[in-house]
């Protein structure tokens, strides 16, 4: 086969333009209208938590009218029923639930993605004990957990992230098992294997980069969660707040028994919270599709 | 039988959303009763025409313009539910994997009668139920009850596809379409598939459609060949006078690409790859791969031309085709060497089921091995083993004078960085987060700790090395054609300078002007670096081009050793003398 070679050479490779870089998951789900709609609305939410505080009107715990008023000349939405202004402690009441639903995202879908990572590719014991394990915590609900923890714990900012990360640890751990699972058995972690790398290195570099896109489903999912839980906690007042301080949550609390003479202070962050949610779903669900290409066009 | 009136496909036209043609200039006839093969490499366009001709398009394609008329009627003009009607009726498929084709909840016969129910078959029940034993027969399945009352995954995948095939031929239909129905099965299979599928389109007077890669395949059941090329019939004619005498330059190269049973011809494969839909060329598609190419090529697309009776050819030297060289091989005299890998009584499993019992294998040094055996056969388990990917394994492995422990853990650096492998499918062995140069150093990196700039240009140096450009090395796997990822792939392999190289299967997920590429490439590096080769393949035609000695493993048990020569010659095996006998070979 003395003149196989000359042919070998010069291929497409040569050809620059001969292909073009396939575009990234986050570009992917960028050209889906939801995610758009989605980032626009979460962006929007989260700005007005974020800048709230600057530019409220009046302070967060001064009290400037009647309690339950709704047509005090100056405030936008009346007073609370201590006769705080309500748009005020709205403008406050944001960065608090933004900054531990936050948290709560990263430690506990991080914690979720280390048992993976740790399960997904031992084939040994060790899989079976971790994954029963979370198995266990599945059983019950994350608020049970999260509130049977708090009445143990003195509820603090830290207790709240610990406990709701917590209940999403082996949510997330099932999920990124299972995309774990399937890259460990691709040949280019067999390529790695031959090579005689270290587990953690394979863990590292072979696994962990491919299965960014499940992870990053798992982020907004546990995000819009998270919103959902410090909320809650904040309606029981188990977020560990101070207690005149301004939250989302605790103002739906004491909004709810003047609900129906001033509705502004449950209405408010209820409308607010729930914007965030939908609109951090729509942005989870936007990366979802493009992940999975379901929206994906054939290639030409 | 009432021989059908056959399918004509006028300048049929397929467009991508964008306005891209990825089909255009498709003219076909096919007489009732024939078969037409369609030949093409990936990307040429073959399953869109396949899929146009059933009516419709894959998301994100249009069918522009032509048309493809059947008894009479144009299907482009059909509305969808008048489609409906004809598909699976008049017009029906066979897909390539019948596997995901069939319902694995539902019944065999079930899935039949589902089909003839649901076109209101015949005059009722009893007609359609005597027509599914019938069909079952057709194909040579049992048509007692018991078999149509069995599951698709009670069935042998040979089994599976007669099951589809027989669905496809059940409601006596105009046009078949068969979509690479063989790929997935091993040759004794595929030979009985294809006879089948002959038979049945002369008894029921059908056309045919049979769409593939393979040349040689495609040989054994047309009567008339179409070759595929980006996206045009490039060439047209009966089948023997098309592989004897091409007239097309592209068909021409496409033969001498084609493995040779007998050995006779050289492998020859294709520079280059076949342009994407958006990078067509002006003028002849084929113009800058093709040595016949003149200025004149590049000026507009030639008309697809008679260059003989019932033969067109789509070029404007049709006249200087030559058809491939038949020469002979140099032979080969083996040298006796130590063996460079002694395996012996290696016994694999998977938990309780053992895969090879008790095999035994030299691999002398600076010779190719071949390793030949069918799906199941243990041959890619043995493979592992060797590579120390598969622990679960007793029996002695010698390597170089040394024992070799089966798990890569247990072997030293130096022992790793000698025993390289090469995957199978050049599409889950690349990882997709990492550059092609991140992925050619690994092994020097982590083997040799080679850094650096050093760790550059080495990388450099070995995509220079397997003809490939090293800009490359900045790229993403998935920017690349599986030519050139299982290029990098070797190329990952040799970087570390093993004198063993395991390649298991590295030229199946390729087209044969790639495959004769690879395979010459291999061959080059056991000449000038006297790598020591196990190749391991199904293919029996490729084996003849590229090993010195083969071993032909049936069962997990090797049933024949013996040079190549020899084994061609003078098989002593009846398993060998089957492969022999049912491997499709070009027409000559």
């Amino acid at each position: 086969m003395s003149d196989v070679q000359p042919s070998v050479g010069a291929g497409p490779s040569a050809d620059p333009g001969g292909a073009e870089q396939a575009p990234g998951l986050l570009r992917r789900s960028w050209a889906n209208g939801r995610t758009k709609t989605g980032l626009g609305i979460t962006l929007l939410v989260v700005a007005m938590a974020l800048i709230g505080p600057f530019v409220a009107p009046g302070g967060e715990t001064a009290i400037v009218g009647p309690p339950n008023a709704t047509e005090v000349p100056g405030l936008l939405f009346g007073t609370d029923t201590t006769g705080r202004d309500v748009w005020s402690r709205f403008l406050f009441g944001g960065v608090s639930v933004l900054w531990l639903s936050a948290l709560c995202t990263i430690v506990g879908v991080g914690a979720g993605l280390l048992i993976a990572l740790l399960a997904g590719y031992s084939r040994t014991w060790v899989d079976e004990v971790l994954m029963r394990t979370t198995d266990v915590f599945l059983a019950f609900p994350a608020i049970v957990l999260a509130l049977l923890f708090l009445a143990i714990f003195q509820p603090s900012p830290w207790t709240v992230i610990l406990t709701v990360a917590l209940g999403h640890a082996p949510r997330v751990a099932r999920v990124m098992r299972a995309a774990v699972l399937d890259v460990a058995g691709r040949d280019y972690v067999r390529s790695a294997e031959s090579m005689g790398l270290r587990r953690w290195a394979i863990r590292l570099g072979d696994l962990l980069p491919n299965v960014t896109g499940p992870l990053m489903v798992e982020c907004g999912l546990r995000l819009t969660y998270s919103i959902g839980l410090v909320a809650g906690l904040g309606f029981l007042g188990l977020s560990g707040l101070e207690a005149d301080q301004a939250d989302w949550g605790l103002m739906i609390n004491e909004g709810r028994i003047a609900f129906t003479v001033q509705p502004w202070p449950v209405l408010l962050p209820v409308i607010a919270i729930g914007l965030l949610t939908i609109g951090t779903n729509l942005v989870a669900d936007g990366i979802a599709r493009a992940a999975a290409g379901t929206d994906r066009e054939v290639a030409g | 039988m009432t021989v059908g009136s056959g399918l004509e496909v006028r300048g049929l036209r397929v467009l991508t959303r964008a306005g891209v043609p990825v089909v255009d200039g498709v003219d076909l006839s096919v007489p009732g009763g024939t078969v037409l093969g369609l030949v093409g490499e990936s990307g040429s366009g073959k399953t869109t025409v396949g899929t146009a001709l059933l009516g419709g398009t894959r998301r994100g394609l249009e069918i522009d313009s032509g048309s493809v008329v059947l008894e009479g009627t144009d299907l482009t003009q059909l509305s969808e539910s008048e489609l409906r009607e004809w598909r699976g009726s008049r017009v029906t498929y066979v897909p390539q994997d019948p596997t995901t084709a069939l319902n694995p909840a539902m019944r065999v016969g079930g899935q039949i009668r589902e089909v003839l129910d649901c076109h209101d078959y015949g005059d009722g029940p009893q007609q359609r139920a005597d027509r599914v034993s019938e069909a079952f027969a057709e194909v040579g399945l049992p048509a007692d009850g018991a078999f149509a009352q069995r599951y698709p995954h009670q069935l042998s995948g040979g089994q599976q596809q007669r099951v589809c095939i027989a669905m496809a031929f059940s409601t006596w239909p105009a046009l078949v379409v068969l979509d690479e129905p063989t790929t997935g099965l091993d040759v004794t299979t595929q030979a009985l598939v294809l006879d089948t599928v002959r038979q049945l389109t002369q008894a029921h007077g059908c056309a045919a459609l049979y769409i593939s890669h393979d040349l040689a395949v495609v040989s054994t059941i047309s009567d008339t060949v179409a070759v595929l090329y980006a996206g045009s019939v490039v060439e047209q004619g009966p089948t023997g006078e098309l592989v004897n005498a091409p007239r097309h330059p592209y068909t021409a190269r496409l033969v001498a690409a084609v493995p040779d049973l007998t050995g006779r011809r050289e492998l020859k494969g294709i520079p280059g790859g076949a342009p994407s839909p958006s990078m067509r060329p002006h003028g002849c598609r084929f113009a800058p791969r093709c040595a016949l190419v003149i200025d004149e090529c590049t000026v507009e697309l030639p008309e697809l031309r008679p260059v003989r009776d019932n033969h067109l050819a789509r070029c404007i030297r049709a006249d200087e085709v030559h058809p491939a060289e038949v020469r002979d091989r140099a032979s080969y005299t083996e040298v006796s060497r130590e063996p460079l890998l002694r395996v012996e009584g290696l016994t694999a499993r998977y938990g309780k089921v053992p895969v090879l019992h008790g095999l035994s294998l030299d691999v002398p040094e600076g010779s190719c091995v071949a390793l030949l055996g069918e799906s199941g056969s243990g041959k890619t388990t043995l493979a592992r083993t060797l590579a120390g990917l598969h622990t679960d394994a007793e029996g002695s492995l010698r390597f170089a004078g040394m024992s070799l422990p089966f798990g890569s853990h247990e072997r030293d650096r130096a022992t790793r960085a000698a025993v390289a492998y090469v995957f199978q499918n050049p599409y889950s062995s690349l990882n997709p987060r990492r550059t092609v140069g991140d992925s050619v150093g690994r092994p020097l990196r982590v083997l040799r700790g080679v850094k650096g700039a050093d760790l550059d240009r080495r990388v450099t140096e070995m995509l220079e090395r397997v003809y490939l450009s090293p800009r490359l090395a900045q790229r993403y796997p998935d920017q690349l054609s599986g030519g050139e990822r299982q290029r990098v792939a070797v190329a990952r392999a040799l970087i570390s300078d093993p004198t063993l190289l395991i390649c298991d299967e590295i030229t199946s997920a390729l087209d044969v002007s790639v495959q004769a590429n690879l395979v010459g490439l291999i061959e080059q590096f056991r000449r000038d670096l006297g790598l020591t080769l196990l190749f391991v393949t199904h293919d029996i035609a490729l084996v003849r081009n590229v090993a010195q000695r083969v071993a032909v493993l049936q069962q997990g048990v090797i049933v024949e050793d013996a040079t190549t020569e020899e084994l061609f010659e003078h098989p002593r095996h009846a398993y060998t003398k089957e492969l022999l006998e049912t491997t499709p070979s070009l027409a000559s």
